[in-house]
């Protein structure tokens, strides 16, 4: 017998094994099923719901997924040889409800039992995302679920300059941009998305030109309009999440709103100057209950308190700290790590080059997001924003 | 008396000869800005309303705690205090 046949059989009265019906019905009562088969073997389907940790990585990689030691685990490899040195090395690592399921995929397929063929990155996909991919909190799972995201940034200007650049570079699947101007040769000095050459032509058309050089393999979808009440849900449905980078207070008010009625996480960015805000206006964020900006701020400031950029001047550089922090938002969201700025306004000084953190709760009496806050039409935001500004 | 340090924000600076951050004495934040805007009137206006309340596009933060959330404007001030005034800022850069 060869030394590897002496060793399984040795492991084979170390490991507990189970057949391929087993491990369908313990993976139905919460038992995780990982299948440590090569990528290029999982391509050809997987068992339907498996987590897949290729066998090289299984130990650095495991107590990510499963950090509790006690949680039934079942190993899954092509015929049920490398799942049993896998359950070895689990048992090391101080897994102590290892089973290993004999004859692997083959027994699983023979079996009948359900496969799914999971979307995998492919060589290229591999390669360009390879720094996320090394990520434990982003890794290939979350790599592919950023390529099947879908973001809309409001504003291909100063903020969505940024956020642009770096989701589309990121690879978030799908990005939409509204945004109904034209480039200027003033915006320049900050609008990174736009070049010289571009002077006169339409932003979100200058944008899409840049991105798709950028990373042409996502979906660059271009919105030539101004947001109403009356597009604004047709363009927002289907959205994961919106990055305000607008430069108005009727269109943010009508973000928020729409945002607020979808269950859209709307994260917002805000720039005068050298200062800048951000936040994450989300009153549906399931670990905690977050404000929205009408939260915040009930009514826009009259307009000599609320100069635009075109009035009061920005530092360049500034949109593109803020822009890029609402990006880290969104990636965050995407992948559900980390703790969002919801309930925590930002503020930024780039001249004290300090960062505060603020405490922003939920209004109780909030008009458009308490509870039982009936959510009908949404108000003429011109009109609002010139009473309430006036 | 506390004496508190007031962050001013750059829409507001016109009122205040441009400064950032005015050194003001009081033991609630009302006190605070009510004597805020007696040194640089104009000030009231823009953060108050005639009835003593806050402004609606405007959050004052002592602490890094919204005072709507604590006492309003009796909200007490310790010695060396921070207090914010974040209005609502449109600009995206565009």
């Amino acid at each position: 017998m060869t030394a590897s046949g002496r060793r399984l059989q040795e492991l084979k009265r170390a490991v507990p094994e189970v057949t391929a019906e087993e491990a369908f019905a313990q993976q139905q009562r919460g038992a995780v099923l990982i299948d440590v088969r090569e990528p290029d073997e999982v391509a050809a389907g997987s068992p339907t719901g498996a987590q897949r940790i290729v066998r090289g990585f299984l130990e650095l990689r495991i107590e990510d997924l499963v950090p509790e030691l006690d949680k039934p685990l079942l190993v899954m490899c092509a015929g049920g040889a490398r799942s049993l040195f896998a359950c070895h090395d689990l048992q090391g690592l101080g897994y102590s409800n290892v089973c290993s399921v004999a004859g692997g995929f083959g027994a699983w397929g023979s079996q009948g039992l359900p496969i799914e063929v999971p979307r995998v990155l492919s060589d290229i996909e591999r390669e360009r995302y390879s720094r996320h991919v090394s990520i434990p909190e982003v890794g290939e799972a979350g790599q592919l679920t950023l390529l099947e995201s879908k973001v809309l940034l409001v504003g291909a200007g100063g903020l969505g300059s940024p956020a642009g650049f770096y989701l589309a570079a990121a690879g978030v699947g799908t990005l939409g941009i509204v945004d109904d101007d034209v480039v200027d040769r003033s915006n320049l000095q900050r609008q990174i998305l736009h070049t010289d050459r571009r002077i006169g032509t339409p932003k979100v058309e200058s944008a899409v030109s840049t991105l798709s050089a950028l990373n042409p393999a996502i979906e660059l979808r271009s919105y030539a309009l101004r947001l109403t009440s009356a597009n604004v849900e047709e363009i927002f449905s289907g959205y994961d999440v919106v990055v305000d980078g607008s430069d108005n207070f009727p269109t943010r008010y009508l973000v928020n709103d729409a945002c607020v009625k979808l269950g859209i996480p709307n994260v917002h960015g805000s720039i005068f100057r050298f200062e800048g805000q951000v936040s994450v206006f989300w009153p549906g964020y399931e670990k905690r209950r977050g404000p929205c900006y009408r939260c915040l701020f009930p009514e826009p400031p009259p307009p000599e308190l609320a100069p635009s950029c075109a009035e009061a001047g920005v530092l360049g550089i500034l949109p593109g700290v803020i822009g890029t922090l609402e990006a880290v938002e969104a990636i965050k969201i995407l992948l559900g790590v980390g703790d969002p700025l919801v309930g925590r306004l930002l503020l930024y000084d780039a001249l004290s080059q300090s960062f505060t953190e603020l405490a922003v709760e939920p209004r109780p009496d909030c008009a458009w997001c308490c509870e039982g806050a009936v959510i009908e039409e949404y108000p003429d935001y011109e009109l609002f924003c010139a009473v309430h500004g006036g | 008396m506390s004496q508190a340090t007031v962050r001013i924000p750059a829409p507001l600076r016109s009122f205040t000869g441009g400064a950032a951050e005015v050194a003001v004495e009081g033991d609630t934040v009302g006190e605070v800005l009510r004597s805020l805007s007696e040194i640089h009137s104009g000030l009231k206006q823009q953060i108050l309303t005639d009835k003593d309340g806050v402004r609606d596009f405007v959050n004052i933060f002592v602490d890094n705690k919204n005072i709507r959330s604590l006492a309003g404007l009796e909200s007490p001030v310790t010695e060396d205090a921070v207090i914010y005034i974040v209005p609502a800022v449109a600009g995206g850069g565009s």
